[in-house]
């Protein structure tokens, strides 16, 4: 086991790699009452075309939802009631990109960690429990469906992506899901949750030595295979279509607005891309940008309003949104001012001033053991040590940022989906 | 982890948290006032227009760079409801100082800054920047129109209205469009100098600063509110009991999905000494996934995606809340209210209570690992005159039998149900 200090941070990381090609991750905190585990595979809701034993499968939208929601049911019963019984808080959730399982607890670690290990790692689906969880996801499809925020996010999606399944909506639709069956659990769980594709990540006062050994001894010997997965080819770089309008029962017109980002490979590449357009985000349309404070006071923006930089394999964007009267004037105006900034450059004093500000976010957020837990897996699965951010950081010029805004805040790349008030369309 | 509770001037009070465990420092400033229809929009309008800028910095873009320059920090207007108290002010998060790039102070700088956004505010003729007032007041219209966007927290800040509609907890915490639409530039700012002169000030801090140090930091506060006259107290709300005959108000919008939600009265807030019972209870019925309403209504009849109980802790309220088929409603309804009898006549197991009860003491013990949720918690013990930490209350949850659970359960009574449905 290696251990490893970021005194930047003040954070020390143990490491081990299992025989069954497991990555162990483990944050030691010391004064916390809580320890929190996350096991996640590389595994989410865009992998609908893979190779699996030689042969290449296509499974329905909501494969990777579905086998989230399915994985909890064990032979003898429930594990989600397993871990609540042993007082923790155990959930799970479904990117795009990838699937995990966590729980947080105040005691029992190591049994909930067993109970953890344990269900994630050995399916148990029948015709009967498949057949209800189809009328469960298909109440929470539908509540999603009468989300706003949802809906116009999808919208930006079909927008931007011609056919990569980002544009996919994760939990699938009420025909995809009508597909599955038990049959396409167990092939999707035997393709994706293997040693060599997952990663469990701990945060907590908890021996690193003891997480390792846990894992030996519940999980299985083998690796299990690589797998070749196919998003439909390469994306170009415009955006499919300009705009996409929806009408829905909201009080103010809800948007969406995003660009399309280069894509990055996989190693540091990945961390640098990252950083690098959360800081053109800022630049942009952060709180103290000019663009924000010039929208907020012509009321075309409110408090509601928000912005990140979205990195996955195969694409990548910039997002902005929330509410406005005039989503067209806003993506209007947030082209022209990334002409401006690729024409006269950004400002050094408000880089320099936004660099300092998303730097102390970022330490910040490591209060969170979720947050933590989440971000070192994902930048495990894209090949990177996320605790190494802040030397990263560092090196990240105003050029950089400069060329990220030059290439991507462009007509050509822009998306807008607006969901406008009205009978639901 | 050491609290200590301060007053710093009749009505000014001090709660510091000094702990290394986070990265960031949580610093905090409300005033204290009974909630009432007729102040509860100027209330929350003051933070948001304080927040637009000051007189050294008198807009967003300079008052953002000076947050960015102190790393980030945050320093967002706070409206919040703590039984029938409303609480208006700002809470920021900001670097410790031991993650400082030049090792320099961010505690000092960054309470000295809220002072500035609290009480210099950027003023023309006198009073607030006309411009600014009329865009948070447009901001604050809207979002109270929003509020119907979420429909599930809607149809509990729905039911809520009908059932308290003759108490002050009736009141959104950010009154209602009409009166948010009669706010007039001078009023506010009358309300502004009101706050400041009578409302009852709690100031908190959570980092790894001693008490001492917290203290001078925000001097700049305490000594910038007017001196004399009197600050308003604290007060407890009354307790109602439920109509013989429980009130059914329908409701429809355009939803693909009904939302139930159910007010029921407690007979016990956190003032009692059966609020640990009560809390139990509540766990028992519907407030974790061990819950009777999640295995029963949710997992074994399917009858609804979400099912759930919650309490207001500084009222006699009770929520449940649940997402059902139209078609569905009167099914979910029955089985929400026999799960609720068989808590009521002891028909759960020993199981059940203990997982409950696990579940409520780790979620109070975490509440000590959470910046943003210990302020919260701090902040409803103030408003309440209550001293009681989380893990203090935890080991009173503890210590709860199974007669004084049911007997918890046996005060539940059923006042309001509200449906939202579809429409036709």
């Amino acid at each position: 086991m290696v251990s490893k200090q970021y005194p930047r941070l003040g954070e020390t990381v143990f490491h081990e790699i299992l025989e069954n090609g497991l990555h162990v991750y483990v944050d030691r905190r010391r004064d916390f009452q809580k320890s929190y585990a996350f096991f996640a595979t590389n595994y989410g809701g865009m992998d609908m075309r893979f190779r699996l034993d030689g042969e290449w499968k296509n499974t329905p939208a909501g494969v990777a939802h579905f086998l989230e929601h399915k994985m909890f049911d064990t032979e003898d019963g429930n594990a989600l009631q397993d871990l609540a019984a042993n007082g923790a808080s155990p959930n799970a959730f479904t990117s795009s990109a990838i699937t995990g399982y966590f729980f947080e607890s105040t005691e029992k670690f190591f049994d909930n960690l067993k109970i953890l290990l344990s269900f994630v790692s050995i399916p148990y689906f029948t015709r009967e429990s498949v057949d209800k969880e189809q009328g469960i996801i298909g109440q929470e499809i539908r509540m999603v469906e009468d989300d706003p925020d949802n809906q116009v996010f999808y919208a930006l999606m079909e927008c931007l992506y011609d056919h990569h399944p980002i544009r996919v909506p994760i939990a699938g639709t009420q025909a995809s899901i009508a597909k599955i069956t038990a049959g396409t659990l167990y092939s999707c769980h035997k393709a994706f949750y293997t040693p060599a594709n997952m990663v469990l990540t701990v945060a907590g006062d908890v021996d690193p030595a003891k997480v390792c050994e846990i894992a030996r001894e519940i999980l299985p010997a083998e690796p299990g295979h690589a797998i070749d997965r196919d998003y439909g080819g390469e994306e170009t770089l415009e955006a499919a279509c300009g705009e996409k309008t929806l009408t829905m029962e909201v009080s103010t017109p809800i948007f969406q607005l995003g660009f399309k980002a280069d894509p990055a490979r996989r190693g540091e590449e990945w961390l640098r891309r990252t950083l690098a357009g959360e800081l053109a985000c800022e630049v942009l349309l952060g709180n103290s940008s000019p663009l924000y404070a010039k929208l907020y006071s012509e009321g075309l923006i409110n408090k509601n309003f928000g912005y990140g930089f979205e990195l996955y394999p195969g694409c990548a964007l910039m997002a902005a949104g929330g509410e406005s009267k005039d989503p067209q004037k806003v993506r209007d105006a947030v082209l022209a001012e990334g002409e401006r900034l690729a024409r006269e450059g950004v400002d050094p004093a408000l880089f320099s001033r936004v660099k300092k500000g998303v730097y102390g976010a970022k330490v910040r957020s490591l209060n969170s053991f979720e947050n933590v837990c989440i971000e070192l897996a994902q930048f495990h699965f894209a090949g990177v040590e996320y605790f190494r951010f802040p030397e990263v950081f560092d090196s990240i010029t105003l050029a950089d940022v400069e060329a990220c805004i030059r290439s991507w805040v462009a007509p050509g790349r822009c998306g807008l989906a607006v969901v406008r008030p009205g009978e639901a369309s | 982890m050491k609290v200590t509770q301060i007053t710093l001037r009749p009505g000014v009070h001090l709660t510091a948290v000094q702990t290394k465990k986070f990265k960031s420092s949580t610093l905090a400033v409300r005033f204290l006032t009974p909630l009432s229809e007729e102040d509860a929009s100027r209330n929350a309008l003051v933070p948001m227009v304080l927040r637009r800028g000051t007189a050294e910095h008198p807009d967003l873009e300079s008052l953002s760079a000076a947050l960015d320059e102190l790393y980030g920090g945050s320093l967002e207007p706070l409206v919040r409801k703590k039984g029938e108290t409303q609480c208006v002010g700002f809470a920021g998060s900001f670097l410790d100082d031991a993650y400082a790039l030049e090792g320099e102070q961010v505690l000092e700088p960054a309470a000295a800054l809220m002072a500035e956004v609290l009480l210099r505010p950027c003023t023309q003729d006198g009073v607030f920047c006309p411009d600014y007032t009329r865009q948070e007041k447009d901001n604050l219209i809207d979002r109270i129109r929003a509020q119907v966007n979420d429909k599930r927290q809607y149809a509990q800040i729905r039911v809520v209205a009908e059932m308290c509609t003759d108490e002050p907890f009736g009141v959104d915490r950010l009154g209602t469009e009409a009166s948010a639409q009669a706010i007039d530039a001078k009023e506010l700012w009358e309300q502004y100098q009101k706050l400041l002169r009578t409302a009852r000030v709690e100031l908190y801090y959570c980092g790894s600063a001693d008490p001492e140090r917290v203290q001078a930091a925000f001097a700049p506060i305490v000594e910038g509110l007017p001196e004399g006259g009197e600050r308003m107290d604290v007060t407890r709300p009354a307790k109602q009991k439920a109509p013989a005959k429980p009130r059914r108000v329908e409701e429809a919008l355009d939803v693909t999905q009904g939302k139930l939600a159910m007010g029921f009265r407690t007979n016990a807030d956190a003032w009692d000494k059966q609020y640990p019972a009560l809390a139990l209870v509540n766990a028992i019925y519907g407030g974790t996934t061990t819950s009777k309403l999640f295995m029963n209504v949710r997992e074994k009849l399917s009858l609804c995606y979400y099912a759930s109980s919650g309490l207001m802790k500084y009222k006699d309220v009770m929520l449940v809340s649940s997402g059902v088929e139209f078609d569905k409603v009167g099914q979910a309804e029955g089985e929400i209210l026999s799960q609720l009898y068989k808590c009521q006549t002891g028909d759960f197991t020993d199981d059940e209570m203990e997982w409950a009860r696990r579940s409520v003491v780790s979620t109070l013990l975490t509440t000590l690992d959470a910046q943003s949720r210990l302020e919260d918690y701090w902040l409803g013990q103030a408003a309440a005159g209550l001293a009681e930490g989380p893990d203090e209350l935890a080991a009173r949850v503890e210590q709860v039998t199974r007669e004084e659970a049911v007997a918890a359960a046996q005060d539940l009574t059923l006042d309001t149900v509200y449906f939202l449905k579809g429409r036709d």
